[in-house]
């Protein structure tokens, strides 16, 4: 075990990856200098810049030039800076990268990583703090990984890049300095296993991201006041752990999902949907939802936290449906 | 007409371009056929008009070299060496088809050949090609990846992104735009800004040939010193190719856009022909060009026959080859 950040943690995993298979590379803006937020900080130095790539700033480029060079025996790992940037490149994603293999009838794989930071993080406004994770787990052919700890940033990352599917993998700006634990070595996490980050008995809340950690304090504060939330980190959404979360719904008989990107077809309805399909007679309560409304992310901090599910929010949500 | 002039030409090799020309040509033929028989589900796009291009520069790519295609890539995939039969049979969504049916026509791919996909999107093979000559570098091999695409492609981002990525990396890469005319049903000239292809290829300092495309010897030659060169480390190159697109922008599109003086005009330009009248110039009998011709026909009408012969695909395709992590198989909602 060692303390490190939550971006280290991702840099660990790249360059352990890197060292153990010559055909991965990262490529993106500014990786030669560390990446925007310094998560490829100092690789260039162990494996030079053809494998640690910078990238003229053409997301369309860097996406489809991955897809190629997937197709082609390589292993790319995309560097999107920004989830918001990506969207330049969605064609490339989601026509190409995501149907190659189906569409060609089995006779290719993607395997990439597509890294896109998310959230929202110091003012960023409408362009630089989205959460689009819902987005992808709509089209078929996509894993998408949403890690909230240092930990699950390594084993994930590190799943992430031997994966042969295009994994979409989304990264949290507002935790890129979260300390934690992370395990020494080749720990390698499976998808579609969720994490259970707290056992209660009499709600199950169900989070991902950096979200997870504001759902995490609310059932602490909850605790003392005699609530007993389950809190669960799907770290994936497709697949996502339907089973756990399945399980400790039936144990509860409440379920709240949260998550900092857009309510409105948001993946906390698929969720709901799906308990709601499966599990009517084990709910106590209506299934609830806690995320943002449907209105861009603003500039000014006061106007950035009207979208911003708060952990007193949580706790209000939590204690109607434990009045129902 | 042009290319009637006697040539020092290696008839073998011409013969050869003959040959493949028409087995393209028989192709499509056989495919509109098969439209005209409601046996072609989606839309199919012909390149009757275009052989000479696919032809000159599949014959100067290697098995092992990646081609990138269009929409309109019947006659790349089969130069690049696919199977007619297979190419039929994915027309149709058949058993046997090259995409096990799940593609069609605007996906064909055989990787066997290095053929890694024709695109239903215009310009997105460009930055995929730009991409397999980035993995052919970092492999270090010796291949090279070439993608085709048409005129309408020069407007869309990936021409400046992908052409610029490959000079920027220096990759073994070969642009290839077919300059047929059209941008779907529009004249791609009323469309588009400025001194066209070429010159935007050279402006990302990417050497360039403007060339005849219907001229089979053009193609070939200007295909085979740009592939050496790029081979030779020399980064990538760009070739515009000049052509007529025969038919409509589908095989259903009759093409009442343009007048019939015009369309009559391209076919006495038809590549086809002019290969047959300098192979007759060289001293090669009619009678074994006509015997090439008729065999392509028999070969292209034996796939469309065994073709549609064949079964729909086993139903359980439809969940395979969707992702290893999350597969639908698993569960799918």
């Amino acid at each position: 075990m060692a303390i490190m950040t939550y971006a280290e943690a991702g840099k660990t995993a790249l360059a352990e990856e890197m060292r153990r298979d010559p055909l991965v590379w990262a490529v993106g803006e500014d990786l030669g200098r560390g990446g925007v937020f310094g998560q490829y900080a100092g690789l260039i130095d162990e494996f030079g810049p053809d494998r640690i790539s910078d990238a003229p700033i053409s997301e369309a480029a860097i996406m489809g030039a991955s897809v190629g060079a997937a197709m082609a025996g390589t292993r790319p790992v995309v560097e999107m800076r920004f989830a918001d940037f990506a969207l330049c490149a969605v064609d490339e994603l989601v026509n190409q990268a995501a149907k190659a293999r189906y569409m060609l009838g089995g006779q290719t794989k993607v395997p990439m990583v597509i890294r896109e930071p998310m959230g929202m993080w110091r003012s960023s406004a409408a362009q630089h703090s989205q959460s689009l994770e819902s987005w992808y787990t709509h089209i078929p052919g996509l894993v998408v990984a949403v890690p909230s700890t240092p930990a699950d940033n390594k084993g994930l990352l590190k799943a992430a890049i031997r994966c042969d599917d295009p994994v979409v993998y989304f990264e949290h700006k507002n935790i890129w300095g979260l300390e934690g634990e992370v395990p020494d070595g080749d720990v390698v996490l499976p998808f579609g296993k969720a994490r259970m980050e707290r056992e209660g008995s009499d709600i199950t809340i169900v989070s991902w991201s950096s979200q997870l950690h504001t759902a995490s304090r609310a059932a602490e504060t909850l605790a003392a006041e005699g609530v007993s939330a389950e809190v669960i980190d799907l770290r994936t959404l497709w697949p996502w752990d339907r089973d756990a979360v399945f399980a400790s719904v039936e144990k509860t008989g409440r379920l709240l999902i949260t998550h900092e990107s857009v309510s409105v077809g948001g993946f906390g309805a698929e969720i709901a949907a799906s308990v709601s399909e499966h599990l009517f007679k084990a709910l106590k309560a209506p299934v609830r939802r806690r995320a943002a409304p449907r209105i861009p992310i603003s500039y000014a901090p006061p106007l950035e936290d009207m979208v911003r599910v708060s952990e007193a929010q949580i706790i209000e949500t939590v204690q109607e449906m434990m009045a129902v | 007409m042009p290319g009637t002039m006697t040539r020092n030409i290696d008839v073998e090799r011409y013969l050869e371009h003959h040959r493949m020309m028409h087995r393209i040509r028989a192709f499509e033929e056989a495919a509109a056929r098969a439209n005209q028989d409601k046996l072609v589900l989606g839309a199919i796009h012909l390149s009757i008009g275009q052989e000479a291009i696919a032809s000159g520069v599949c014959r100067n790519l290697r098995p092992t070299d990646y081609l990138l295609s269009t929409h309109r890539g019947h006659g790349h995939t089969l130069a690049k060496g696919a199977d007619p039969t297979a190419m039929m049979s994915e027309l149709l969504g058949r058993e046997g088809g090259i995409c096990q049916g799940k593609g069609g026509s605007m996906h064909i791919a055989d990787f066997g050949v290095g053929m890694l996909g024709a695109n239903g999107v215009v310009a997105a093979n460009i930055n995929i090609a730009a991409g397999a000559a980035h993995a052919i570098k970092l492999k270090g091999d010796d291949g090279v990846a070439c993608s085709i695409f048409g005129d309408g492609a020069i407007n869309r981002g990936p021409f400046l992104e992908g052409l610029n990525w490959a000079g920027v990396f220096k990759l073994p890469a070969l642009f290839v735009c077919e300059s047929n005319g059209f941008a779907s049903t529009t004249r791609t000239d009323a469309m588009t800004s400025g001194e066209g292809a070429a010159a935007r290829a050279r402006s990302l300092g990417i050497p360039a040939d403007e060339i005849d495309g219907n001229d089979i010897v053009a193609v070939d030659e200007t295909v085979r010193a740009a592939v050496d060169a790029i081979r030779g480390g020399g980064g990538p190159r760009f070739i515009l190719c000049s052509t007529y697109r025969l038919h409509g922008h589908t095989a259903s599109d009759p093409a009442a856009y343009r007048r019939k003086d015009e369309v009559d005009a391209a076919w006495k330009n038809d590549p086809i022909g002019r290969c047959a009248q300098m192979l007759r110039d060289a001293g090669v009998a009619s009678d074994d060009l006509d015997a090439q011709r008729d065999a392509a026909v028999f070969e292209m009408d034996q796939a469309y026959e065994t073709a549609k012969a064949a079964p729909w695909p086993d139903l359980s395709l439809a969940y395979t080859d969707v992702q290893d992590i999350g597969d639908p198989r698993g569960r799918a909602f």
